[in-house]
């Protein structure tokens, strides 16, 4: 089973890379775009037979070392 | 004054860090690999040296974080064992929550090589005691990750509680720091992480040694106590 586990800079914290990815996007002609945020996409194989116990312990892997959660939010979709 | 640097894959700054404590302190400090368990019996400071640990993959100072050592270390900073944290050693030591806050990309995103005005705004503590407060030293800085970051609450109560030990003067703030931070001190007092190299300022060779009594005071203050 295959885990993917989405990293976002916390709503409020700034996100120098994804103000300058903005401001590519602007000088390339593409207008209206704002609120441009980067983040992470980890994907993990697992040897779990059961989707809720994986996505316990994937949910330990980031409060332990995938994300920090003083500026980062995570999100984990389990894929069979 | 026994001092042990600790070591990680990548870290690249702890010969200029051992080579200050050897001129303060006159002995040699224990050099510790990442993967012991345990730091040499009886140290009284622990330093972490500035580089890039494990290559700053998933966030600077992360993996280094999660190794055996720095369980070391947070056992001997519940001890009182004066811990500081220079750069990377920072970013170790807040993604180890022995210190509060992150270090974020450098608002400019560009790595910044430059003397920056370092203030000193508290003089209370182990690494500052032979400074005053608002003393401005010259010192250098090496960094791509210096942002310091933390939430409302935690700023408040770092500023109310007189726990931002350096901020950057002057308007030579390289990175964006909130408030200016440069370097912040634990609750307790021991532990002290800060993103310019004071080791790089200690003799005439480094252009001046205004960052000396730093080290002074921590020798100071260990054989005080």
């Amino acid at each position: 089973m295959k885990a993917i586990v989405k990293i976002m800079l916390k709503p409020g914290v700034l996100d120098p890379q994804g103000k300058a990815i903005e401001h590519a996007l602007g000088s390339l002609g593409f207008s209206g775009v704002g609120e441009v945020r980067q983040g992470k996409l980890i994907t993990l194989q697992l040897d779990d037979a059961d989707a809720e116990g994986a996505r316990t312990r994937v949910r330990e892997m980031c409060e332990k070392l995938l994300a920090n959660t003083v500026i980062e939010d995570y999100e984990i979709e389990i894929v069979e | 004054m026994k001092s042990a640097v600790v070591l990680f894959p990548g870290i690249n700054r702890e010969h200029d860090m051992i080579r200050a404590l050897r001129m303060v302190s006159g002995r040699d400090p224990y050099t510790v690999w990442h993967t012991e368990a345990e730091l040499p019996a009886g140290v009284d400071l622990v330093v972490i040296p500035g580089g890039f640990s494990f290559g700053d993959y998933l966030r600077a100072g992360a993996i280094a974080a999660r190794s055996p050592i720095m369980r070391a270390v947070e056992r001997a900073a519940g001890r009182g064992v004066k811990v500081l944290g220079v750069c990377n050693g920072f970013q170790i030591l807040t993604e180890t929550h022995l210190l509060p806050g992150a270090l974020m990309r450098n608002a400019g995103l560009k790595f910044v090589c430059r003397t920056i005005d370092l203030q000193v705004e508290n003089a209370d503590t182990f690494l500052t005691n032979r400074l005053s407060r608002g003393d401005v030293l010259p010192c250098p800085v090496a960094h791509h990750d210096g942002n310091f970051f933390a939430d409302d609450e935690t700023l408040k109560r770092l500023e109310g509680e007189g726990r931002v030990v350096f901020r950057y003067a002057n308007g030579t703030n390289p990175n964006g720091s909130l408030n200016d931070i440069a370097g912040i001190i634990n609750e307790r007092g021991n532990v002290i992480g800060m993103m310019p190299h004071p080791e790089d300022r200690v003799e005439p060779l480094h252009g001046g040694d205004e960052c000396l009594p730093l080290f002074r005071s921590v020798v100071e203050q260990v054989a005080a106590s």
